[in-house]
């Protein structure tokens, strides 16, 4: 399927992933040969077939639900590119 | 300990100095340290490689003397002597973890991966931390920040990737084992194209507590080390359940050591011919070959099987692997932790200049291709047919497990290829997978273990793979197939 420079700035919004005209250009040309390559799995028959999620059949994994040490604020705030007293910091958003 | 790479094809510096075995290490204490010292100073000295990004110099002095004590106090310990490398998209508590990543770059861990505790608990010694492609995404380790890995048998090639740093790490003698993660191949690849053997357990079979996410449903902790019997020792203590993963198996580890001998009986040995073809090089297919005829002479028999929906693998893993990653990767937004944009002054730019500045240019096109396979109007067409075809490959396996025990196949089609000559062509650089990604779509383990060299005295690795936790039996094979490359009968 051809993909166009439209859906990949569409994609670059959704990802939020800042990219330069030239970066869509070049995005655009090699995701297309990607998914030219990609689109050889639509010759596989799958009617009827399930999906398959993960390999071990494990579900529902459950745990009770027990109170256990976690970070401290300090920690949690420790990689924090900005911050103000015990908040992480980001730029206004209402004014 | 034997060296699968004969001497003779590597740079004069790498062997001035050899590293003592852990089990000589284990029976004298009290060269442990000097081992530690000899093994910083060593990774410094080779430090063109790029195989290292973080060095625990107090760190390991502080194991050292923990495991002296240890062993003076009669614990167990049964890796003790074992130097370790991890690879720096696995968590140490108090150590910086960068999955070599501007993104990251600055990050500091707050907990250890339940794979490197219990390594440690059990005395084994880390002495750092090692490069990677950006996130495990690549197969060359050259998609970092701290310069690509170089190949230590021929420095003009890549390592293989992802795991490049912890392949080297072991191949250089600077340490005896290492770590790493392997979601389509990254640790098989490189230890094929480094000449060392390297392990990709069963899904579940090692937590993945600690390890950053790429690919979830397939990411895998494996090890490298030189013999097939040294990961064994390596994962009896990593694997078993982590109630930190829920989805980590429920799974004993494997039997303990007087367990692991020579195979006693005759396997029925799968050859899939699909994994024959791809361009495979000549010099590849005649040692994978003569391996073979080898273990029919021994006792072993050889039956030919398919699986018809192998071609069908790299573009199965680029539409799952990448939808994973996209999902996993939007945590880094700048806001919490990691490198944040100078130029953001609004919080729409954070995100997006942070997320453009930040990831590299493999982990974008990955981010992207996984938001476009996910977005409304093509999730069906992709992520879900992916699903589907993921089930034909898993029943493709299950078919032929119930003809044969294992399958062998090369690990790579080729041997190392030259620094930058597939960095511009990500379809190709793809396709350097084709071999290893199979056995993570169907969660099965998987090992690569170094036959001998192509004719330009590159290594080339045997792949043998295994129905779900049959470690022990693929890891016994590598042992046998071991003593007849090195001529040592058994």
């Amino acid at each position: 399927m051809p993909v166009t420079k439209e859906d990949i700035r569409r994609t670059a919004h959704l990802a939020r992933l800042h990219l330069s005209e030239a970066e869509l250009d070049s995005m655009t040309e090699t995701l297309s040969r990607v998914f030219d390559d990609i689109d050889q799995l639509h010759e596989v028959d799958t009617e009827g077939v399930q999906p398959l999620h993960h390999v071990l059949d494990l579900r529902n994994v459950l745990e009770e639900d027990i109170p256990r040490p976690c970070f401290t604020r300090e920690e949690a705030l420790g990689n924090a590119p900005d911050r103000t007293e015990e908040f992480f910091r980001l730029p206004r958003v209402v004014n | 300990m034997s060296s699968p790479i004969p001497k003779q094809n590597l740079p004069w510096w790498l062997y001035l100095k050899m590293l003592p075995s852990p089990k000589n290490l284990r029976n004298h204490p009290d060269l442990i340290l000097e081992a530690v010292e000899q093994a910083l100073v060593r990774a410094r000295d080779l430090e063109s490689l790029h195989a290292f990004v973080t060095l625990l110099d107090e760190r390991a002095h502080r194991q050292t003397a923990a495991v002296r004590d240890g062993l003076r106090r009669g614990e167990p310990l049964p890796l003790a002597g074992w130097l370790l490398a991890v690879k720096d998209n696995i968590a140490i508590q108090d150590v910086r973890l960068t999955c070599a990543s501007k993104i990251l770059e600055n990050f500091t861990s707050r907990f250890t991966a339940t794979a490197v505790e219990r390594l440690e608990a059990a005395g084994a010694i880390v002495i750092g931390k090692t490069n990677l492609d950006e996130f495990a995404m690549g197969s060359s380790s050259e998609n970092t920040i701290f310069g690509a890995v170089r190949n230590p048998v021929a420095p003009d090639r890549v390592a293989g990737g992802s795991s490049g740093g912890s392949a080297v790490a072991v191949a250089a003698d600077i340490v005896h084992g290492s770590l790493g993660s392997d979601t389509g191949g990254s640790v098989r690849l490189p230890a094929s194209f480094c000449g060392v053997c390297g392990l990709k357990p069963t899904y579940g079979r090692v937590s993945r507590y600690g390890l950053v996410a790429y690919g979830s449903s397939l990411d895998q902790i494996g090890a490298f080390a030189h013999t097939s019997q040294g990961l064994f020792d390596l994962l009896r203590v990593m694997a078993g359940r982590d109630a930190r993963d829920s989805s980590s198996a429920h799974e004993p580890p494997p039997d303990s050591r007087n367990q692991f001998s020579a195979i006693k009986h005759s396997l029925r040995i799968g050859i899939p011919e699909e994994y024959y073809a791809h361009g495979l090089s000549a010099d590849v297919e005649t040692a994978v070959r003569s391996m073979i005829s080898k273990l029919e002479r021994h006792g072993h028999s050889i039956v030919s099987v398919s699986l018809p929906h192998t071609k069908y693998a790299i573009p199965v893993y680029y539409i799952l692997a990448t939808a994973e990653a996209s999902s996993h990767l939007a945590r880094f937004d700048g806001a919490r932790y990691g490198f944040r944009s100078e130029q953001a002054t609004e919080l729409t730019d954070v995100y997006e200049l942070t997320r453009g500045e930040g990831f590299g240019l493999e982990v974008q096109r990955r981010i992207m291709m996984g938001t476009f396979v996910l977005s409304a109007g093509y999730f069906d067409a992709y992520y879900r047919k992916a699903q589907q075809v993921r089930r034909r490959l898993l029943e493709d396996f299950s078919r032929a497990f119930s003809k044969v025990d294992v399958l062998l196949t090369p690990t790579s089609p080729t041997t190392t290829f030259r620094l930058g000559e597939k960095l511009d062509d990500p379809l190709t650089m793809y396709l350097s997978d084709v071999l290893t990604v199979p056995a993570n779509l169907a969660g099965i383990p998987a090992l690569s273990v170094p036959i001998g060299n192509d004719s330009q005295g590159l290594p080339i690795g045997l792949q043998i793979i295994g129905p779900h936790f049959a470690e022990t039996m693929i890891l016994q094979l590598g042992t046998e197939v071991e003593g007849l490359r090195d001529g040592v009968s058994s």
